[in-house]
C-alpha cells in the first residue's frame, strides 16, 4: 500500500508520457539495402516526445523497410539504433513495452469479431476491461459491429479496428505503416486529432501515409528516395546534431 | 492508482499464454472443417492399410502399432503448415513478437492448441482404429499412452520446422525434409513400446525414454521455434 500512496498526485495522463522534447528513439549512420539497391544510407535521425514525423517517398523507397527496422523487426541494416539513449538491443524489453507498432498487414483475423480481434491483441501486451474495448470501437465508429465477424466488414472497417488499438494504447512511441489507407475523409480527420492530442501529451508518432496531413505542432517530414541534403531532412539533422554530440561523448565514455 | 494501473497494465505470463491459447482455439473453432482433414487423413490410412496389404489377423496384430504411429505422425505433419501461416500472412505474428514478454510463452500456447485441436483426437481414435487392427485391450492401452506420450512432441518439433518456413512459399515441402529426421526417434520408441507390451515384455524403459524425449522438446522447442519465428520475420 505504501507503494501506491505517493504516487495518487501524478494521475493526469501527461505524466505517464515523457516530457516534451526528450529523446526517445535515435537511429545513427542507417543503411539499408535491398536486392543490391541501397534504400538508405548515412540516414541520422531522432524522434522525440511530442513529435509527429511522417516518412515520405515514392513507392518502393524503403519507408516499410524503415519502419520495419525502426520497430526492432527487421534486422537487414547496418548502424545503430538508440532507445532513450541505451543501445536497443540492451533496452529491447523497454522498448518494446512503449511500442505500438501498426504494420501494413493489421493483424485483424477476418473470422473474429472486432472484440475479439482487440482482446488477443490488446491481451498480450497490457490488461484491457471489456468496456474499455467497447469504448475504442466506439470511437472509431464500429459501434454496431462489435460482433460482426471481421470478414463482414468493409475493408475501412476492418482497418478501423486495428486502428482502434491506438484509443487504448499507453505506449509512448507509435509506429504506423500506411494507417489511414481505405480509411473515409472524417476518419482521417478523426486520426489526425487523436495523433495531434497526442503528441501534446508527449507521445511520438513515426508513420508513412499518402495522405496529406493538417497537423501544426511538432509536425516534420523526413524525406526518402532523394539526395540527402534535402531541406526537411537537414532541419531534422541540425535538431539532432546538439543531443548527439553530448550523447556521444556519454556513450564513448561508458565505452572506454 | 498509478502503480496499482501499472500492474493491471502488465499482464502475467499465465493470462499471456491463456489469452493466447483462447484465441487460437476460437480460431480453430471457426474453422473446424480444416480440423477435419488431419482426422479423416488418419482414419483413411489406417483403414486401408488391411485392403492394400493383408487383411491376416496376424499380420495386423504384427503391423497394427506401427501403422497406427505412421498414420498420426503423417497426419500432424499435414496440419503444421497452417501452424504459424495465417498470423504471419494477416500481420498477427509481427504483433506477437512486438510484445515485451516472452516469445516463448506465446509461441508455446500456440503449440498446446495445436496439440489440443489435432493430437488429441487423434489419442481419442486411437482404440477405435486398434480394435480394426485386431490389438489386444491391454496393447490398445499401451498404444494410446505412447500416443499421449507421443503426440505434444510431434506438434513441440515440428513448430520448429513451421516457424523456420513460415515466410516461405513453398514451405510445407521444406517443413517435411526439416522434421521428418527428428520424427523418427518418437516413431521407433512409439511403436516399439507397442510391440513390447504386444509380446508381453517390460515397458518401462520405452516409457521412460519417451517421456524424457517429451521432456527435452516440451523445455527446448518453443525456444527454439521462437528464435526460428525471430528469424522468419526479420527479413
Amino acid at each position: 500500500m505504501s507503494a501506491v500512496s505517493p504516487t495518487i498526485t501524478q494521475s493526469s495522463t501527461s505524466e505517464l508520457l515523457p516530457s516534451i522534447g526528450s529523446e526517445l528513439l535515435r537511429a545513427e549512420s542507417l543503411f539499408c539495402e535491398r536486392d543490391e539497391r541501397v534504400l538508405f544510407e548515412g540516414l541520422n535521425f531522432s524522434i522525440n516526445a511530442g513529435e509527429i514525423i511522417q516518412v515520405e517517398g515514392p513507392n518502393g523507397s524503403g519507408k516499410t523497410t524503415l519502419l520495419r527496422i525502426m520497430s526492432g523487426l527487421s534486422a537487414a541494416y547496418e548502424g545503430e539504433l538508440f532507445w532513450k539513449g541505451e543501445l536497443i538491443s540492451s533496452a529491447r524489453i523497454e522498448f518494446l513495452s512503449n511500442l505500438l507498432y501498426l504494420g501494413h498487414k493489421p493483424g485483424v483475423k477476418a473470422i473474429l469479431t472486432p472484440v475479439e480481434n482487440l482482446r488477443a491483441l490488446m491481451g498480450i501486451r497490457q490488461s484491457v476491461t471489456d468496456e474499455q474495448i467497447h469504448s475504442a470501437l466506439e470511437k472509431v465508429g464500429l459501434y454496431g459491429y462489435e460482433d460482426v465477424p471481421c470478414h463482414n466488414l468493409s475493408a475501412g472497417q476492418h482497418r478501423r479496428v486495428a486502428l482502434a488499438r491506438l484509443y487504448l494504447s499507453t505506449d509512448e512511441l507509435w509506429i504506423l505503416d500506411e494507417a489511414f489507407t481505405a480509411i473515409d475523409k472524417k476518419g482521417v480527420k478523426d486520426l489526425e486529432a487523436l495523433l495531434q492530442e497526442r503528441a501534446q501529451q508527449g507521445g511520438a508518432v513515426l508513420l508513412t501515409t499518402h495522405h496529406e496531413l493538417q497537423i501544426e505542432s511538432g509536425f516534420k517530414k523526413l524525406q526518402l528516395g532523394k539526395p540527402v541534403s534535402n531541406e526537411s531532412l537537414a532541419r531534422n539533422e541540425e535538431l539532432v546534431a546538439e543531443e548527439v554530440d553530448t550523447e556521444a561523448m556519454v556513450s564513448r565514455g561508458g565505452m572506454r | 492508482m498509478r502503480a496499482s494501473a501499472d500492474i493491471a497494465t502488465a499482464p502475467s505470463v499465465i493470462h499471456i499464454f491463456i489469452t493466447v491459447l483462447k484465441r487460437d482455439l476460437t480460431l480453430a473453432y471457426r474453422r473446424r472443417q480444416d480440423l477435419v482433414n488431419p482426422m479423416i487423413f488418419f482414419i483413411i490410412v489406417v483403414s486401408l492399410f488391411p485392403l492394400g496389404v493383408s487383411p491376416e489377423k496376424s499380420f495386423l496384430q504384427e503391423a497394427g502399432a506401427g501403422v497406427v504411429w505412421v498414420a498420426a505422425l503423417l497426419a500432424t505433419l499435414l496440419s503444421l503448415d497452417s501452424l504459424f501461416k495465417s498470423d504471419f500472412e494477416d500481420g498477427s505474428l509481427e504483433q506477437i513478437v512486438l510484445t515485451p514478454q516472452p516469445l516463448f510463452i506465446m509461441v508455446l500456447a500456440k503449440i498446446s492448441a495445436h496439440w489440443l485441436v489435432t493430437g488429441v483426437p487423434l489419442i481419442i481414435l486411437s482404440p477405435i482404429l486398434g480394435v480394426m487392427m485386431h490389438l489386444e485391450f491391454e496393447t490398445i492401452k499401451v498404444l494410446m499412452l505412447t500416443l499421449l506420450l507421443g503426440t505434444p512432441v510431434l506438434s513441440l518439433v515440428g513448430a520448429i520446422g513451421a516457424a523456420l518456413t513460415v515466410g516461405l512459399r513453398v514451405g510445407g515441402v521444406l517443413i517435411s525434409l526439416l522434421i521428418l529426421p527428428l520424427y523418427i526417434p518418437v516413431l521407433i520408441f512409439g511403436t516399439g513400446t507397442v510391440q513390447a507390451a504386444a509380446n508381453m515384455l517390460p515397458i518401462g524403459g520405452y516409457i521412460a525414454l519417451m517421456g524424457a524425449i517429451f521432456a527435452l522438446s516440451l523445455t527446448m522447442s518453443p525456444l527454439a521455434a521462437a528464435a526460428a519465428l525471430r528469424i522468419s520475420l526479420s527479413n
